[in-house]
């Protein structure tokens, strides 16, 4: 026996009871307490048969392995870097992680990557009390270049990035520029013309405010279309 | 060192763009709300210059007349930037950039360019004076905290209505408000010009704040008349530098003082 | 002569006009606005960040810290002088307390999430005003919470029960008591629960279910601003 007090696609806040009864199975964002299953979050409910999911609309961030992330060199040791990603300790990149290229002992680290620097690198390790490795080998990790850095909240970064990529691609090749999305929502954007850089920020700040949105995708490339207006990046043949 | 947000402002800034597209000489979307604090503040205001937000309140305080001046009044500047309105600001008595903004920009604007008049604040020569006291608080740094504070601690004034005074006790009867209002003779207004390589901005945003080399706020009032000047930054400016800020800070000043009228 | 009626004509369980927004601050983590008749506060969340010194760090979970504020021109009266005192101590320390049982910060052990509450205006009901707006501020920036905080003074003025006491009716000259209340809407749990003044056990106990019923009409407007972020 039990009830869903939602539909699929609500939006809901801390504390809001999402169904009661033993019959349902929370995940995500919602939690049981005794008999029923509430939200911890502010976020969408998404209902899969007996699952009562919650996607929250709002994250602090926790690095998982694996997660690419971008950041700022915030000091340099004699074996390590260190670097923030918005979480509440730095993240630390060893010698051996440093890059794809052997870097032997006694170098000059900032030669590498000095304080200022922004960094996009893949958590190798997050111990127990949250101590964070980051490792810069592997494909497309390196220092970034001259460009605009966005922060948002992690929780919009999959709508950012879209299904299978689908959003990001939108918007890169639209607007002709790189774009890097960081799961600890920083983002990276360069464009060799400002004007098109700039319709790629605003374009990715519109999913940011409304990414509980269906049908976004549509929005965003009638947004593109219009701001680009001749100028957007299929080439035209006459 | 800048990192390569400040380089790219810079290679922008080359094409005479910005990141937010906006003109070089080009503010934010400014407003002026009067009142937010009326029931408390004899006089208040908030102040938002694009995501920037100030807010400041008056309250008429009695005070014992400075030896030197006996027969005047004064006023009294505080600001604060609030550790609610940016992770850089931490909690603790004012650090130096909020001194600064209040002597240096609030405080000595009103002085020098004698916008209020400091006679009329007295209530009884060497015994009594009204001491106006001008509080404002950052409630969101997205840059130009300077501007948006002179521009509010102004509003407040403008906004301010004395409070009814029982002179046989000699106490404020803060709960009864009169229809006098500060009369503002002047209306000094900051304008915070920022130098980046060979390029002047106003109103700086946040990255723009970070990329800068040497600013300079210029406080004027409505004939062209300078009352204030603070420069701030690591690098030194040139002659021409600076006239060109104050000319641009003089047009500037002219526009936003319309927002006030 | 009896209270029979309340100075500004309010029913004696009716509330004050209610304003609630979040995201009002862009440069915090969350942040909220909550407004209750004249009292307006605001709040602001950072976190969770590192915390120093470091032998305030608690190595098996993180800490909260509350700093409550009233801006110099936010009393009805003097000036404020500005800096902290012993009641705005005070005040941070029992939001502390009213907003922890919601919260599990054991996913950030040794770091600290900070809550800034500034009051812009105040007539009564500041410290309820405050929690309120720190419990959305925190929904805002999306620390999982296991509920929200809904807080609200009640009290009695010459024997009548009042719910939402405002400034005239903290100061009628001829007695009062005041009782701030903060409660976990879901489970009527309270998490804050301070008195000032005089009332028997039944009188307290009709005050506590006074304070439930308003504490809900709180809570559906905090659940609106969280709400109105997201509209279509």
């Amino acid at each position: 026996m039990g009830k869903i007090n939602v539909q699929d696609k609500d939006i809901v806040v801390p504390g809001e009871a999402l169904a009661e009864g033993m019959d349902y199975l929370p995940s995500g964002g919602a939690f049981r307490d005794k008999e029923n299953i509430y939200a911890s979050r502010v976020g969408i409910v998404s209902i899969n048969g007996r699952v009562i999911k919650l996607v929250p609309l709002n994250l602090r961030y926790m690095p998982r392995r694996g997660d690419r992330v971008i950041g700022q060199v915030s000091d340099v040791g004699p074996n390590a870097w260190y670097v923030e990603i918005g979480f509440y300790k730095e993240a630390a990149i060893t010698l051996a992680e440093g890059s794809s290229e052997y870097i032997p002992k006694g170098a000059d680290l900032t030669q590498y990557y000095a304080p200022g620097d922004y960094i996009i690198a893949s958590v190798s390790s997050v111990s127990k009390n949250n101590s964070i490795n980051l490792s810069l080998k592997g494909p497309g990790l390196r220092k970034l270049s001259e460009g605009r850095i966005l922060t948002v909240n992690p929780a919009k970064v999959p709508r950012i990035i879209g299904k299978e990529a689908s959003m990001i691609s939108l918007i890169k090749n639209m607007t002709d520029c790189r774009v890097m999305v960081g799961q600890n929502g920083l983002i990276w954007v360069s464009g060799m013309d400002p004007e098109k850089e700039r319709i790629a920020v605003e374009a990715i700040e519109i999913i940011d405010k409304r990414a509980h949105i269906s049908g976004l995708t549509d929005e965003i490339k009638n947004f593109l279309e219009k701001g680009l207006g001749g100028k957007s990046g299929v080439l035209k043949k006459d | 060192m800048k990192d390569i947000v400040g380089t790219h402002v810079v290679s922008l800034l080359d094409k005479d763009i910005r990141l937010d597209g906006r003109k070089l000489d080009e503010f934010r979307k400014i407003t002026v709300e009067y009142g937010v604090s009326s029931k408390s503040a004899e006089g208040s205001a908030r102040v938002k210059i694009g995501d920037t937000e100030v807010v400041a309140g008056i309250k008429f305080s009695l005070g014992t007349p400075y030896p030197d001046e006996p027969a005047k009044g004064t006023i009294v500047v505080n600001v604060e930037l609030l550790p609610l309105s940016s992770p850089d600001f931490e909690t603790g008595p004012p650090n130096i950039q909020s001194i600064e903004y209040a002597r240096a920009i609030v405080d000595r604007g009103l002085r020098e360019s004698d916008a209020l008049d400091m006679k009329k604040l007295c209530i009884k020569k060497g015994e009594k004076m009204w001491m106006i006291m001008i509080d404002v608080y950052s409630v969101n740094d997205a840059g130009n905290l300077a501007d948006a504070i002179g521009l509010a601690a102004l509003a407040a004034l403008k906004d301010a209505k004395y409070p009814k005074y029982d002179e046989k006790k000699g106490l404020v009867l803060y709960d009864e408000r009169t229809k006098k209002g500060l009369e503002l003779k002047q209306i000094p207004i900051p304008i915070t010009i920022v130098k980046i390589k060979d390029k002047f901005l106003v109103d700086p945003a946040s990255d723009e704040e970070k990329a800068m080399e040497a600013r300079l706020t210029v406080t004027t009032v409505e004939d062209g008349r300078i009352c204030a000047i603070q420069k701030g930054g690591e690098l030194p400016l040139s002659t021409e530098d600076v006239e060109k800020m104050v000319q641009l800070s003089i047009e500037k000043g002219k526009e936003l003082r319309k927002l006030l009228k | 002569m009896a209270y029979s009626k309340r100075i500004s004509g309010r029913k004696f369980d009716e509330l004050r006009e209610i304003k609630a927004e979040v995201g009002v601050i862009p440069r915090a983590d969350g942040s909220a606005r909550f407004q209750i008749g004249k009292t307006i506060a605001l709040a602001a969340v950072y976190g969770p960040k590192a915390l120093f010194p470091k032998f305030l760090q608690k190595s098996d979970t993180g800490t909260l810290r509350c700093y409550y504020n009233m801006m110099s021109f936010s009393g009805s009266g003097e000036r404020v002088r500005p800096g902290p005192s012993r009641r705005s101590k005070e005040i941070s320390y029992i939001t502390q307390n009213a907003l922890l049982p919601v919260l599990d910060l054991k996913e950030y052990p040794s770091a600290v999430v900070e809550i800034y509450v500034e009051l812009l205006q105040t007539d009564a009901g500041t410290r309820c005003a405050g929690i309120t707006a720190a419990a959305m501020a925190l929904a805002d920036a999306g620390f999982p919470m296991r509920d929200l905080v809904s807080a609200i003074s009640v009290g009695f003025v010459e024997g009548k029960l009042l719910v939402d006491i405002d400034n005239e009716e903290e100061h009628y000259e001829k007695g009062n008591t005041d009782i701030p209340i903060a409660m976990m809407p879901r489970t009527g749990e309270i998490t804050l629960l301070q008195m000032d003044g005089f009332a028997s056990k039944e009188e307290l106990k009709e005050a506590l279910k006074a304070a439930k019923a308003a504490c809900m009409q709180i809570n559906k407007a905090q659940i609106e601003a969280l709400k109105a972020r997201y509209k279509k």
